[in-house]
């Protein structure tokens, strides 16, 4: 039965998060004063998505992904490349190329399951030589995102439900599958497979992967 | 007057009778205190061997008067590219008090270079699959000039898993492969400085061992090497220094390696432990006053506290010998000093065998004894601390004393954490895991990254470990653990546990007799049993 290594994205593979991406976006802006703008808002509410995040991944998804309201698709498909090659591309974790391809050596399937956006993270994942891979995806009415999520949102309990549901789909054994991640909220993900791995942890990941004897493993 | 006619055998050999003192054990971080069976032979390390007064001036000797080779200096042509290999933290135990003595043989060897012009120097740290070394302690092996000057482009560890900078040297007849460091294999000259700390390490060991990769190293540190190794402290009869000569042969043909190996004594403590290498019975009221104090110190800190102190207390180790030039004879040279030092005429052996196993080994240096490092300890090295026949009877009873806490450094051992929860439930037996788990955890692609990026032994060292225990394991007939805090560790290493060294003799005595011979080794013990 074939074997699967499932990667978390931001800060896992890439030391951006999904801040990086909301302030790229921030920055570049049909004109000045809105880019100053949202700018400024963006950076304001950095300490609201930290509190959140450590309350609930749901509710820091519900208020992060509404400052994409407004923004236009082609837009933002147009400025994924120009995302890629000056915020994602230099922020690549130097030890993901060798753990990919250590991984992919064995055989394993590479699959990387991220909350981040489906539009941002394409060409990194052509970089990465990722071919399986799932993202969240944004709602756009009339070519304008809404602010909400398209389900499944990827977060949490939902990674490890889609990662069950992939490997039921393609024969995965997730015993013999490995799972990467560096934040606590993907402990669900962590769980599920028979090799999971903390990477660059946050602190309550860090302790839990130390209580569970999980491998603690630094990319930078 | 039995008694007294048996005290007078060697000075490194000690009878318990009816006055004797009681006899200090190391027991993890503990030093205990424990009143052992009358008519127990204990043996001693011999005293220090004498250190050469002055050992630049020693290893200068050297390398201008080499073995079967020209001088050093005569080797050298400007714009030639040399490498520089050492050993790594894994000895001597515990790290030496700077300047290390591999800081003094880079001085002397880099002086040599820098005045034949030859700058395209590197130097690498021959770690094989141990854990790479950190950059503070490197820069503490050779002090912080060389390090300033060479880190962290030109002084760096050997990494055994990047594959573009491995090269195959060759296979030898029976198959067994050769891959070594790109970097040292395509260099015009290998230099590689040795520390002599056990007859195991140096010779062929160094190059063909130390910078070799992952499949290399599995062609002998396997379980039917180690059980054919009669020890493996033996040179002569050790089917894994065997091994390693035929690889040397290869490393011999296809590079030109300069060897300079060095032989230390025995001075573990100085100054306010050093009471700890001697006979309790010479004790002196200060000796005693110190062993209290220290005992008391300790009894006040928490595990942590007192691993930290005893780790932090560099040895006193003295160089003895310094040879260099080809491998052979120059390790023929460094063998016969060693066991000058270590070797202990011992006659007859021994029913029941008893060891404390002390805080630190090879594998654990800045970090905890697991439990597979206690028994890497107690069957592994102490058990192999003989020459011509074990210092046990086949069959008898070795009793460890150690806590056999169930602790594990995550950032050092994570891979051994696994072999102990999920495979040593599953089998002990060694072949069996070889062929079964080993390349698994060789392969693990976290563990290969903890290896590459971290500080973490190679993902198939506790198998290594475990094999290191095999030949003991075969000769054995228990394994007592004395002082053990829980049952579940002894249990998953196939030993039995006992609260004290009390109950573990009497457990001892009930399977080999109450007339059976005990031998006990005092610790720390860098000896070797001689036996007739």
């Amino acid at each position: 039965m074939a074997a699967a290594a499932f990667y978390d994205l931001e800060g896992t593979l890439v030391s951006t998060n999904l801040v990086h991406t909301l302030g790229f976006y921030a920055r570049n802006q049909p004109d000045l004063f809105r880019s100053v703008r949202k700018s400024a808002t963006t950076l304001l509410s950095v300490p609201l998505f930290a509190v959140s995040d450590q309350y609930s991944r749901k509710v820091f998804n519900d208020l992060f992904f509404k400052r994409y309201k407004g923004e236009s698709e082609d837009r933002m498909r147009f400025f994924a490349d120009e995302l890629f090659e000056t915020v994602l591309k230099p922020a690549v974790f130097p030890g993901a190329f060798e753990l990919i391809d250590k991984s992919r050596s064995l055989g394993l399937r590479q699959v990387v399951v991220t909350g981040a956006l489906e539009v941002s993270v394409k060409p990194l994942m052509d970089y990465l030589c990722i071919d399986e891979w799932v993202a969240n995806r944004l709602e756009f009415v009339k070519g304008v995102a809404t602010g909400r999520l398209l389900p499944p949102v990827l977060a949490s309990a939902t990674k490890a439900s889609w990662i069950r549901t992939y490997a039921e789909r393609e024969g995965i054994n997730l015993s013999e599958s490995f799972a990467y991640s560096d934040s606590m909220s993907d402990l669900p993900m962590l769980s599920i497979v028979g090799h999971p791995a903390a990477v660059n942890p946050d602190f309550r990941l860090r302790q839990t992967a130390l209580h569970h004897d999980w491998p603690i493993l630094n990319l930078k | 007057m039995a008694l007294q006619l048996r005290k007078s055998t060697h000075e490194s050999i000690v009878y318990i009778d009816n006055d004797s003192a009681p006899r200090i054990m190391p027991s993890g971080e503990d030093f205990i205190l424990e009143d052992i069976p009358v008519g127990t032979r204990v043996l001693y390390p011999n005293p220090p061997l004498k250190g050469l007064p002055n050992r630049e001036a020693a290893i200068r000797y050297a390398v201008n008067h080499p073995f079967d080779c020209d001088p050093l200096y005569a080797q050298l042509k400007p714009g030639m590219k040399v490498t520089i290999a050492v050993d790594d933290i894994s000895l001597p135990l515990p790290p030496m008090a700077t300047p290390d003595i591999r800081q003094t043989m880079l001085e002397v060897v880099l002086d040599l270079l820098a005045a034949n012009a030859v700058d395209d120097v590197h130097i690498i740290i021959a770690n094989s699959l141990h854990r790479k070394m950190t950059p503070w302690e490197m820069k503490r092996m050779v002090g912080q000039k060389i390090y300033d000057e060479f880190y962290p482009d030109r002084y760096y560890n050997h990494d055994a898993e990047w594959k573009e900078g491995l090269i195959k040297i060759g296979e030898t007849r029976h198959k067994e492969p050769l891959v070594l460091n790109r970097r040292a294999a395509e260099s015009d000259l290998l230099i590689y400085c040795n520390i002599n700390f056990v007859p195991m390490d140096g010779g062929h060991k160094s190059v063909a061992v130390g910078l070799c990769d992952y499949e290399s190293l599995r062609a002998h540190h396997d379980p039917q090497t180690i059980r054919e190794s009669d020890s493996y402290m033996d040179p002569a009869r050790s089917e894994l220094a065997n091994k390693c000569i035929r690889l040397g042969k290869i490393v011999d043909k296809e590079l030109n390696v300069f060897h300079i190996e060095t032989a230390i004594n025995n001075r573990m403590y100085k100054g306010d432990m050093d009471f700890l290498l001697k006979n309790e019975d010479d004790f002196t009221a200060f000796d005693r006053m110190k062993f209290e104090a220290m005992r008391y110190t300790m009894s006040k800190l928490p595990r942590p506290a007192r691993r930290k102190l005893l780790h932090s207390r560099p040895a006193h180790y003295e160089m003895t010998a310094c040879y260099a030039g080809k491998t052979e004879p120059v390790h023929a040279k460094i063998i016969e000093k060693g066991f000058q030092q270590y070797a202990i005429p011992v006659r007859g052996q021994c029913d029941i065998l008893i060891t404390g196993i002390p805080d630190i080994s090879p594998y654990n240096v800045y970090s905890i004894l697991n439990p597979l490092l206690v028994q890497v300890m107690g069957l592994g090295y102490h058990f192999n601390f003989y020459r011509n026949k074990p210092l046990l009877k086949k069959g008898g009873v070795m009793i460890v004393h150690h806590p056999c806490y169930d602790e594990f450094d995550h950032n050092f051992h994570p891979s051994y954490i696994e072999f102990f929860n999920r495979l040593l439930p599953e089998s002990r037996d060694a072949f069996y895991l070889r062929d079964k788990y080993e390349r698994e955890f060789a392969n693990n692609p976290s563990y290969v990254e903890m290896y590459r990026r971290g500080n973490a032994y190679h993902g198939a060292h506790p198998f290594f470990m475990w094999y290191w225990g095999e030949n003991g394991r075969q000769h054995v007939g228990k394994v007592i653990a004395a002082g053990a805090e829980n049952a579940h560790v002894p249990a998953m290493l196939g030993w039995e546990r006992a609260d004290n060294l009390t109950e573990a003799v009497a457990m001892a005595r009930n399977i080999m007799g109450n007339s059976a011979e005990i031998t006990m080794l005092h610790q720390p013990m860098i000896g070797i049993a001689d036996m007739e």
